[in-house]
């Protein structure tokens, strides 16, 4: 047992999986000898030598592109976007190749990518956007975003170990914030399974990624009132956890979803849609919907803090909603 | 470099064999309504596939276009599988899941082509990797048109291919149109060709209605491949001698143009330098026509009697370990229960 950050946790899962495994490789922007923007990869190329860790141009596209050719052949490529943001230039060849092989001609594509989304750090426009909902929106694709160290490890380990192409979000605001102790051994989290952080009986908040560490905080307040939140991790958003989600519905009657992904087209809208045809007769009140507005992510300290939701906005909700 | 009888008569048949099933696909079924899909032929460029996919080993790979059904052939498919895939039914290369010669089978190492152009160019850059990180000793070759070369995934594709020096030889079938757009408006550079310098690989020009001469040019493109020597460009020159596709009514394309290439017919080059230089005899060349037709009639009996996929087959296949959901079977659940 030893504590480590997310970001570590991430990194242990991939050095273990490339014992483990000889097919299992890293290639990305800056992964090699720098260690990659954020040090994930840092250490990799000195334990892993250049030929399974390697340093490309600044070509997204190619660099998903040549991962799916290395795993048409049987590898387990690893391929890192420095900034989730940058996956829009590799757009087309996750949607378009990699998601639809196995359907159109029966060949696998056992691929990771992985890259850092999320706000929070002052990023801006371009190193701060929650991009998940353009490959949830992918049949053929998986799509995971742990908001634990425990998770970050599991899900990177079961996403190389896939037998399709996984996209893995990893939030940059938890990378160093984030921290416990894990077990010792194999630690795998099953792809397509939401778990409770939390236990209550009044009200289910929804959420995954950054967000879950607002919900946990806000449950914390609520609770000295008598309100009891339940905290749903999705972790997995493709293939989504519905029985997960339902069950947790039928138990408490209200629902608050919440991502830090903007409101149009968002989770949320997925998940209130099952709601309202699958636990339509198990609700109490209005479906609510607590996300960033509708714009890009802003820099300035004032404006990003407004975009991004808050512990209070939660607070605020649960508490109309208990009331209802 | 002289070429045996055996792989000079190879290419012959294998040039035949794909216009009989292309004219087939394209003046017959087409036109019976029996392909409901696109149809995409490469009449007069079948030197380019042949020649080049005819010498490969057995674990060497190909990201073919679709305009490169020699390639296919060579590697395997047979011609039932491609008539089957073409009539959309379940024994066709991807069980009806797409058309024409988007299909492919790693089982015979060919990668399946999508409909946006050049995204096999970075592909073919992760097997050449593949084929290094196992030290193995082969090549991928990856075929693309004129048009694919202006999109950014073919730039970065060969970049990446030749700083990696990953072993793979690209071949540009340079048929002169882009759909409709010739190439002046496709590109400031005369030659396809002239862009490897940018990359630092060997790029050469060749007459992509040579079947021998493009067979050599791969050959040494391949070697270099095999000794490490990393990429190679060949673009062949060729000429559309149909539409993009079957319905497109050409009107674009000046007359003489069909008059001048049709000279140029690879397959009639071919078999006339055969018979002139007492390769092959008259008779032979009638056999093996005779040959071809059997072949593509069975395939076409036997893909016609072949069943379409089940509806059902709709929901299959997206992922290994699972599959989709029926849109209306919570609906059916919960109405029928009431």
């Amino acid at each position: 047992m030893a504590v480590v950050t997310y970001l570590e946790a991430i990194r242990q899962g991939i050095v273990e999986e490339m014992e483990r495994d000889s097919n299992v490789f890293v290639l990305g922007e800056d992964v090699g000898a720098y260690g990659g923007a954020f040090k994930v990869t840092e250490g990799l190329l000195e334990r892993f030598g250049e030929e399974r860790v390697i340093d490309t141009p600044i070509s997204e596209s190619a660099i998903v592109g040549a991962a799916i050719g290395a795993a048409l052949m049987g590898m387990r490529p690893i391929a890192e976007m420095q900034f989730a943001d940058f996956i829009s230039c590799a757009f087309d060849q996750i949607t378009n190749f990699a998601a639809k092989c196995r359907y159109r001609w029966g060949a696998g594509v056992p691929l990771v990518i992985r890259g850092p989304s999320g706000g929070g750090v002052h990023g801006g426009p371009f190193h701060s956007q929650n991009p998940e909902m353009h490959y949830v929106h992918t049949p053929g694709l998986k799509v995971v975003a742990p908001s634990t160290a425990y998770d970050a490890k599991g899900l990177i380990k079961a996403a190389i170990r896939d037998e399709d192409p996984v996209v893995y979000f990893e939030h940059k605001f938890l990378y160093r914030r984030i921290k416990e102790e894990l077990p010792d051994g194999d630690l795998i989290v099953p792809i397509g399974k939401a778990d409770v952080k939390r236990e209550g009986s009044d009200l289910s908040v929804l959420t995954y990624g950054a967000m879950v560490h607002l919900a946990l905080e806000a449950a914390v307040a609520l609770a000295k009132d008598g309100i009891e939140l339940e905290v749903v991790d999705l972790r997995t958003l493709l293939p989504l956890d519905k029985e997960s989600v339902l069950e947790s519905v039928k138990k408490t009657s209200k629902v608050i979803l919440l991502h830090e992904d903007t409101r149009t087209g968002g989770i949320a809208g997925e998940l209130a849609a099952i709601i309202a045809e699958e636990a339509f007769e198990y609700l109490d009140g209005p479906i609510m919907r607590i996300t960033a507005p509708d714009t890009p992510v802003p820099y300035s300290p004032p404006l990003e803090e407004f975009f991004l939701p808050k512990t209070s906005d939660i607070i605020r909700v649960a508490r109309q909603l208990a009331a209802y | 470099m002289r070429l045996d009888k055996k792989t000079l008569l190879d290419m012959l048949y294998y040039m035949k064999l794909t216009r009989e099933i292309e004219a087939r696909i394209e003046r017959k079924l087409y036109r019976q309504g029996k392909i409901v899909g696109g149809v995409y032929v490469g009449r007069g460029q079948e030197a380019i596939a042949v020649g080049s996919c005819i010498q490969l080993e057995k674990d060497d790979c190909i990201c073919p276009s679709h305009r490169d059904m020699g390639a296919f052939l060579i590697r395997g498919m047979a011609p039932r599988e491609i008539f089957a895939q073409y009539m959309a039914r379940r024994t066709g290369a991807t069980r009806g899941k797409d058309a024409n010669l988007h299909m492919g089978d790693m089982s015979r190492n060919i990668v399946a082509f999508v409909s946006m152009l050049a995204d096999t160019i970075p592909v073919a850059a992760g097997i050449g990797l593949t084929y290094r990180m196992r030290k193995q000793r082969n090549v991928v070759l990856c075929y693309f048109g004129d048009g694919a070369t202006s999109r950014g995934d073919w730039h970065e594709g060969l970049n990446l291919a030749s700083v990696q020096k990953a072993p793979v030889v690209y071949i540009c079938n340079n048929n002169y149109y882009a759909y409709s757009t010739p190439l002046e408006k496709q590109m400031a550079v005369k030659d396809i060709a002239v862009r490897a310098q940018a990359y630092a690989m060997p790029g050469v020009i060749v007459d992509g209605n040579d079947v021998v001469e493009v067979y050599r040019a791969t050959k040494q493109a391949i070697e270099l491949a095999r000794e490490g020597g990393g990429p190679s460009l060949i673009e062949c020159k060729t000429f559309r001698m149909t539409g993009h596709s079957a319905h497109d009514d050409l009107k674009y394309v000046p007359k003489e143009l069909f008059v001048e290439w049709e000279k140029k017919d690879p397959i009639l080059r071919l078999e006339s330098s055969l018979i002139r230089n007492q390769t092959v005899t008259e008779d032979e060349v009638k056999k093996l026509a005779t040959r071809i037709t059997q072949e593509v009639d069975e395939g076409v009996s036997l893909a016609e009697n072949d069943p379409f996929p089940n509806p059902q087959e709709t929901l299959e296949g997206v992922y290994a370990d699972q599959n989709v959901e029926a849109p209306l079977a919570f609906a059916n659940m919960f109405f029928s229960d009431k």
